[in-house]
């Protein structure tokens, strides 16, 4: 039997929800991962680890130059040894560059053309990984060298507006120079962030496999299946629906597995050529140098405000990098836009062109760097004025859009920052420079969040069985952020069976299409296809029932309605299932959707080393219904370690001669460590959002992020009175200005 | 090549450049380990060799026939899962799971490490080192997670290593979440 469809466009708020009404009691119980047992015991499979019969291993190779042409491989001088089958390349095909998230169209190809150093130019097929790597390293390759820009500093005066993207490269409102001139009280100050790696701990990975309808099967590591199957079939020249992803299980992503990434087009190409399935999986070396990083940023910062607080222009004017031609730049201001309340404000982005690895889209790209420039900046605003800082963001906070004059859809600032305040001890903050714990100056700081929330097209299925269990079924992903969890979970709420019932099949393109993991947008678009689907199912089983539907209960695997209780299994005959279809509507225009919060840090600076230690940390957040506690803290939990290093560790670092990475591993781009993160506490403020979607849940995943490192560098600034500007914050740049210790 | 893992013999024909890791993965099907950085760089290939943890990406399978080699495989499976096992997943010491096993791996090492009384950079008493979370912290930074469950690791590798009651067990912070989310 075909299922049933229910589609909704969110033209309108949803004030009920199922989710409210249902009484099994899972929904936002923090149940424990139902995929958790096979994760703890090796048994979850990620897309290098498939079983494929008649395997080859591919290892990529990488170009030794950062600008020019390959001239040349000369493959025949390591054809020749043992074990390897074949070098592969395709000079039209492989792709240049990452493809960005949510593309249908193949990112950039043709890699006879050089434009960053590692661009993948070919691949060594074998029989054995040892071989091909071999190989691979000894691949005699000519090139010739040519332009490149590999200096930020030196070419910044090249930077030209970007086509707009997510959020406007040049925006403007009133009269910024006229509000700082006029301001009682002003700061005009730039701030530096670095480039920045995902890092995810799951190299990129496919195994290609040609099926005998001259289809591809594809098992990868992606957030966004959907999109990536149609950037892979259009990259090779294929109709989309010749291409079966199948991303089951991924080991982080973070932005980084948004787009397909070099080696699938790679083994796509290789597998066909000799005609056996391939294994690519990029080297930790080649994931740094051939996906995507986030851009570094310049950021000045204007704030002009009156005596007793309110800002009056907010300006936030950011230089960010891409290689040339590529659309995609940092959305600096993208948080900006919407925090403050100002009259008159300033946005802009430009990029630079240089001829590094491309830059897209890491976790909140936006808000992860650009609330560092301006939640410093208002740290710095709230000391020139004498006011509290949290005082400061309280008196400017706004229920309607600065910019668009909308409402927002809900917001909990400025119970995020009271609940954050008291939570934390911030009554105990203390004068900069003046709170000691032997040769450790102590310090607190705090900054606000924001993430802009989005609705995404997608679908799910959900099925009914004879025996009363269920299936969910969808393109959605779980990076490590629930998807599973909190779906089985939806899905057990509205239809009453318990969750362990429910099993799950997602991150294949042969199940309904979904937008995948991106954005925050997840859980709220994909729970809301299977909300929708599963509301039909519940009218189904009333009328089955003979009852109206709100005089249905479903509960532990019954429906009870008219003095009756009959199991649900029973209602369904041979079985029924439903699609659900969500779409962005209205709603957008007519509400401003934002997750809010606040971050508290309080840090240790040595007053001899100028070493920095976070002592612990707070993240107050407000996102809509939270679909399940634990995982929804964790995320939380997660995106504030980000925070710890895009303060105090992270930085890609670019040779200037030829854009090479100087610290393209693990060892030398530090992200945090157990020992760099203290105990952090999570809380969540009780939300619901109508205007979002039917289940009332905003984005969480990188709402922890947004707000996080400021609040760091704010609490270094109170610890030793040194502000620094430029990011991360390492001991070099504190060790000078070290106040004397006596 | 002869190897004995988790108790069972193996045997496999392999390049003498083969990493126990890639043995394990690429040729036993043994793929609970994973590759994060094959540069011992994450610890997601721990595995313990003779009782020992080692980034199993770092030492050649032909140099480990006449040892003891134990997998997440040979820890526990989801039938049957080891008491850290079971708390980490009641913790959500995870997210995506790649460094899971590695983690779990590492942290029996690490346990032991402690009972043998070898010290570590934060121990104050190099003679006897005393279980703390500051001990677990340091002790187990050598793997790397990068959606950042550091938190709840120290928590589940904490109850499990002290039953003694503490607040931070599972099913006290699973009725603190509760309370602060629903109805």
């Amino acid at each position: 039997m075909d299922p049933f469809t229910n589609s909704l466009t969110m033209d309108k708020p949803c004030p009920q929800s199922l989710l409210d009404t249902g009484v099994q009691g899972s929904i936002s119980r923090p149940f424990d991962r139902v995929d958790g047992p096979k994760k703890v015991s090796g048994k979850a499979t990620y897309a290098a680890e498939y079983d494929v019969p008649d395997l080859a291993y591919g290892f990529l190779v990488g170009s030794r130059i950062g600008a020019g042409r390959v001239v040349s491989i000369d493959a025949d001088a390591v054809r020749s040894l043992p074990g390897v089958i074949d070098v592969v390349t395709d000079f039209d095909r492989f792709i240049r560059v990452a493809g960005q998230g949510g593309e249908t169209e193949a990112p950039t190809q043709g890699v006879k053309t050089i434009t960053s150093r590692g661009e993948i130019i070919a691949i060594v097929v074998a029989e054995t990984y040892e071989a091909a790597r071999d190989a691979a390293l000894q691949l005699p390759v000519n090139y010739e060298r040519e332009g490149g820009a590999f200096d930020f500093a030196a070419h910044r005066n090249e930077a030209n507006a970007p086509p707009d993207g997510v959020t406007p490269a040049h925006a403007s409102q009133g009269d910024i120079e006229k509000a700082m001139a006029e301001a009682d009280v002003s700061i005009d100050v730039t701030y530096v962030t670095p480039s920045q790696n995902s890092a995810a701990m799951e190299p990129h990975a496919s195994i290609a496999v040609w099926e005998q309808d001259g289809s591809l099967t594809l098992y990868g590591a992606y957030q966004m299946p959907t999109s990536d199957a149609s950037q892979l079939a259009d990259a090779l020249g294929l109709p989309s629906e010749k291409v079966r992803i199948i991303s089951r299980y991924i080991g982080g992503g973070f932005g980084s597995k948004l787009g397909i990434a070099p080696e699938s087009v790679a083994a796509a190409i290789a597998a066909k050529q000799i005609g056996r399935p391939v294994k690519a999986v990029m080297a930790r070396q080649q994931v740094f140098e051939a996906t995507v990083r986030r851009s570094n940023t310049e950021q000045r910062l204007r704030l002009a405000a009156t005596a007793d607080g309110t800002l009056t222009a907010i300006g936030h004017e950011s230089l960010v990098s891409n290689q040339p031609g590529e659309d995609f730049f940092e959305p600096v201001g993208i948080g900006t836009h919407m925090i403050y309340a100002a009259e008159n404000r300033l946005i802009t982005h430009e990029q630079v062109p240089l001829n590094f690895v491309l830059s897209g889209s890491m976790r909140a790209p936006g808000e992860a760097v650009g609330m560092v420039g301006l939640e410093c900046a208002m740290d710095e605003l709230a000391e020139q004025l004498g006011m509290d800082p949290i005082e400061l963001r309280r008196i400017n906070d706004t229920s309607i859009d600065p910019e668009k004059g909308v409402p927002f859809s809900s917001r909990c600032l400025t119970g995020a920052l009271d609940e954050g305040a008291r939570r934390f001890g911030w009554d105990r903050r203390q004068a900069p420079a003046s709170r000691r714990d032997g040769e450790w100056w102590i310090g607190m700081g705090m900054a606000s969040s924001v993430r802009g929330n989005m609705l995404m097209e997608s679908s799910a299925k959900v099925e009914i069985h004879p025996d009363g269990s269920a299936t969910v079924s969808s393109a959605m992903t779980d990076i490590g952020t629930g998807s599973y969890t909190i779906l089985a979970q939806i899905a057990s709420e509205i239809l009453g069976i318990p969750v362990w019932q429910i099993s799950l099949s997602l991150g294949d393109t042969n199940d309904p299409p979904a937008a995948g993991s991106g954005g925050s947008w997840g859980a709220g678009s994909s729970g809301s296809a299977v909300y929708l689907a599963c509301e039909t199912l519940r009218e189904k089983l009333a009328t089955a029932m003979g009852v109206e539907t709100s005089a249905l209960t479903l509960k532990d695997g019954q429906a009870i309605a008219a003095n009756r209780s009959q199991p649900i299994g029973e209602l369904v005959g041979e079985g029924i299932a439903a699609v659900g279809k969500i779409k962005p509507g209205k709603q957008e225009e007519e509400t401003t959707q934002a997750s809010f919060g606040a971050h508290f840090a309080e840090v240790a600076v040595n007053s001899v080393t100028g070493e920095v230690r976070v002592r612990r940390m707070l993240g107050v957040f407000a996102a809509g219904r939270v679909l399940n506690a634990k995982t929804a803290r964790s995320q939380c939990l997660g995106g504030m370690t980000f925070g710890i290093g895009t303060a105090l560790t992270e930085e890609l670092v670019h040779d200037r001669r030829d854009g090479k990475l100087v610290n393209r591993d693990l060892a030398e781009y530090h992200i945090p460590v157990n020992a760099d993160v203290p105990q952090l506490d999570v809380h969540f403020l009780r939300e619901r959002d109508i205007h979002a979607n039917p289940i009332h849940a905003k984005g969480i995943g990188e709402l922890g992020i947004s707000g996080a490192a400021p609040a760091i560098a704010n609490a270094i600034y109170n610890a030793c009175g040194i502000r620094v500007r430029d990011f991360p914050i390492t001991l070099d740049k504190l060790l000078a200005k070290l106040p004397d210790p006596n | 090549m002869q190897f004995t893992i988790n108790g069972r013999a193996f045997e496999a024909d392999v390049d003498i450049r083969t990493s126990l890791l890639d043995l394990c993965r690429e040729h036993l099907d043994l793929t609970g380990a994973k590759k994060g950085c094959d540069h011992g760089q994450c610890g997601a290939c721990t595995m313990l060799i003779n009782g020992r943890r080692v980034n199993s990406c770092l030492t050649l399978a032909v140099m480990h026939q006449e040892d003891e080699i134990i997998t997440i495989e040979g820890v526990g499976d989801p039938q049957g899962l080891h008491p850290l096992q079971h708390a980490f997943v009641r913790h959500d010491a995870y997210q995506c799971g790649y460094c899971t096993p590695g983690q779990i791996c590492s942290a029996i090492g690490m346990l032991d490490e402690i009972k043998k009384g070898w010290p570590s950079h934060v121990s104050a008493d190099l003679s006897s080192p005393v279980f703390d979370d500051q001990e677990i912290s340091e002790r187990m930074s050598g793997n790397l997670c990068r959606c950042a469950a550091y938190t709840n690791v120290v928590d589940a590798i904490r109850e499990v290593a002290d039953s003694a009651a503490n607040d931070r067990t599972a099913d006290e912070k699973d009725k603190v979440m509760a309370d602060e989310v629903m109805a």
